[in-house]
């Protein structure tokens, strides 16, 4: 195999955060939109199990086990040879054999595409409900004025 | 003594069929969505999934309406569920520090970077019953301010140049897990962090009480109390790289505590902290408590005898599904041991009667 460079690491741990954190809904309805049917193999057929998730003491000090959350995942092998693989949290094979389809086309020459109608708009979408409930928020800040003392006038 | 004895089969079949429709309730009444659950009633979806011990909204939802709305036996039915999962690994450390925060608010400091963010809170309502939703649901959007886009710093980190503060200096230790090795005593800070996150709100609650009521009392501010949404890393073997696998709802409390200094460190301010899943403001508070008391013989402070204090007591007693497994076993059937027990009274009865008698003859 050949070594990742750094760039194409990064690039990578990207789209799969994108996908492993997609509403299912999302994610399938862009999915299903690209009417593509590519021919796979399992390399692990999607299986549904926990991650111990950390905190740390104090938010920055020594890690403690904070308690599990579900996550699917699988490995498929394209018909070119190309690994994907899908980690997404949740409890859907679908899900998770969508994200694994979709990294693997993700390393072939149908990347730009796929980018441009899955992973962008997915990253879109997410970035405005994230950004509407931080409109939200702003808009519960306190805005703290003085009131006029007597000794003042 | 347990016997195996048979019958009640058919009892027990038509107990479980009646269960299910007195679940149902009334057909008159539109039977409950999972996603109602999920929506409306989301601050038990989040105590199920905190002392469940396992963060999936969905699955609360289901052991939700499974249980009736009994939280304990929900939280009973994701344990039980949490038991026949793979486990694919631990995550790196959530970095709370990045968290998109929906809520953050300082008790200590009014002008923390960052600000005041009331978020969609209970605070300052007026605990009136609101006649308006029993007639319709309809409301209005809630009004927006221009996002953050930056992340919010912790307000600890704002004291830190001081040196007022203690520190929590990082490190990678690897912590231990109670699920995987029982708790042992004395124990450590992450096992008794892990062990309060799951434990039950009302017992953490209280124990927390007994602290402001005087019961090794840590006179603690709530420095900090957010809520919001963090991404979970974890290390992919097959990739060799970390990789984002989701992203979960946290509350995280860290209280700022006065303490005079002791034999073995400066006066400065101490820390409590509790960081619990979901949107669940009273656990993570009460947890900073609970861990600011627990941590007495680290800081060198004074064993008052306190409950609190007591690391053996709480951690043994916080877990309400040991709790309510030992409590409820004994309402099933112990007819030998009770036979066992009536025989004894009745012998020691006779034997008493016999005592009294032959005197009061004598007599």
């Amino acid at each position: 195999m050949v070594e990742q460079t750094d760039k194409s690491a990064e690039a990578r741990q990207a789209w799969m955060g994108v996908l492993a954190r997609a509403p299912q809904d999302a994610l399938m309805a862009l999915w299903d939109g690209l009417q593509l049917n590519p021919t796979y193999e399992w390399l692990r057929a999607p299986e549904i199990g926990g991650v111990m998730v950390r905190g740390r003491t104090g938010g920055t000090g020594a890690p403690f086990n904070l308690g599990e959350m579900t996550v699917t995942r699988c490995s498929l092998l394209l018909k070119d040879g190309t690994v994907g693989h899908g980690y997404v949290q949740g409890r859907s094979r679908d899900k998770a054999r969508t994200a694994a389809l979709v990294d693997a086309l993700m390393q072939t020459g149908s990347a730009d595409m796929v980018r441009a109608k899955v992973i962008d708009p997915l990253t879109m979408q997410m970035q405005a409900a994230k950004t509407a409930r931080a409109a939200k928020a702003a808009a519960t800040k306190v805005e703290f004025f003085t009131m006029v003392r007597g000794e003042d006038q | 003594m347990y016997v195996a004895v048979k019958g009640g089969e058919k009892a027990i079949e038509n107990a479980h069929a009646w269960l299910a429709e007195e679940r149902r309730g009334s057909t008159d009444v539109t039977e409950l969505s999972l996603a109602q659950i999920r929506e409306q009633l989301s601050l038990a979806v989040n105590r199920v999934m905190a002392e469940g011990s396992l963060f999936d909204p969905d699955l609360a939802a289901l052991a939700i309406k499974q249980a009736r709305g009994d939280l304990i036996e929900a939280i009973f039915l994701i344990r039980a569920y949490r038991t026949t999962l793979p486990r694919f690994g631990y995550s790196n450390p959530v970095e709370t520090g990045d968290m998109a925060c929906d809520r953050r608010i300082s008790a200590t400091f009014k002008d923390a970077p960052g600000g005041q963010v009331l978020g969609p809170t209970f605070d300052y309502t007026h605990r009136l019953l609101d006649f308006k939703l029993a007639a319709d649901g309809e409301v209005a959007a809630a009004p927006e301010g221009s996002a953050r886009q930056e992340p919010t710093p912790h307000i600890t980190e704002f004291l830190k140049g001081e040196d007022i503060i203690q520190d929590e200096p990082p490190s990678d230790a690897t912590p231990g897990d109670l699920t995987r090795e029982p708790m042992e005593f004395p124990s450590n800070r992450p096992l008794r962090l892990q062990s309060l996150t799951r434990g039950d709100e009302g017992f953490v609650l209280g124990m927390a009480y007994s602290t402001q009521r005087g019961y090794a009392r840590n006179h603690a501010f709530v420095g900090e109390l957010r809520i919001g949404k963090v991404a979970v890393e974890m290390d992919i073997p097959e990739l060799g790289f970390a990789i984002e696998i989701g992203e979960i709802e946290l509350t995280e409390c860290e209280t700022v505590n006065q303490f005079k200094g002791s034999k073995t460190e400066p006066p400065q301010f101490t820390r409590g902290y509790g960081l619990v899943f979901g949107q669940s403001e009273r656990k993570s508070i009460a947890m900073a408590l609970v861990d600011r008391a627990l941590r007495w013989e680290e800081l060198g402070e004074d064993n008052l005898g306190a409950p609190a204090q007591d690391e053996e007591f709480v951690l043994s007693h916080s877990d309400n599904i040991q709790a309510t497994g030992f409590l409820e076993h004994i309402k099933l059937p112990h007819y030998v041991d009770f036979q066992s027990e009536l025989e004894l009274v009745r012998k020691l009865r006779r034997e008493a009667e016999e005592r009294i008698t032959p005197k009061e003859a004598a007599e």
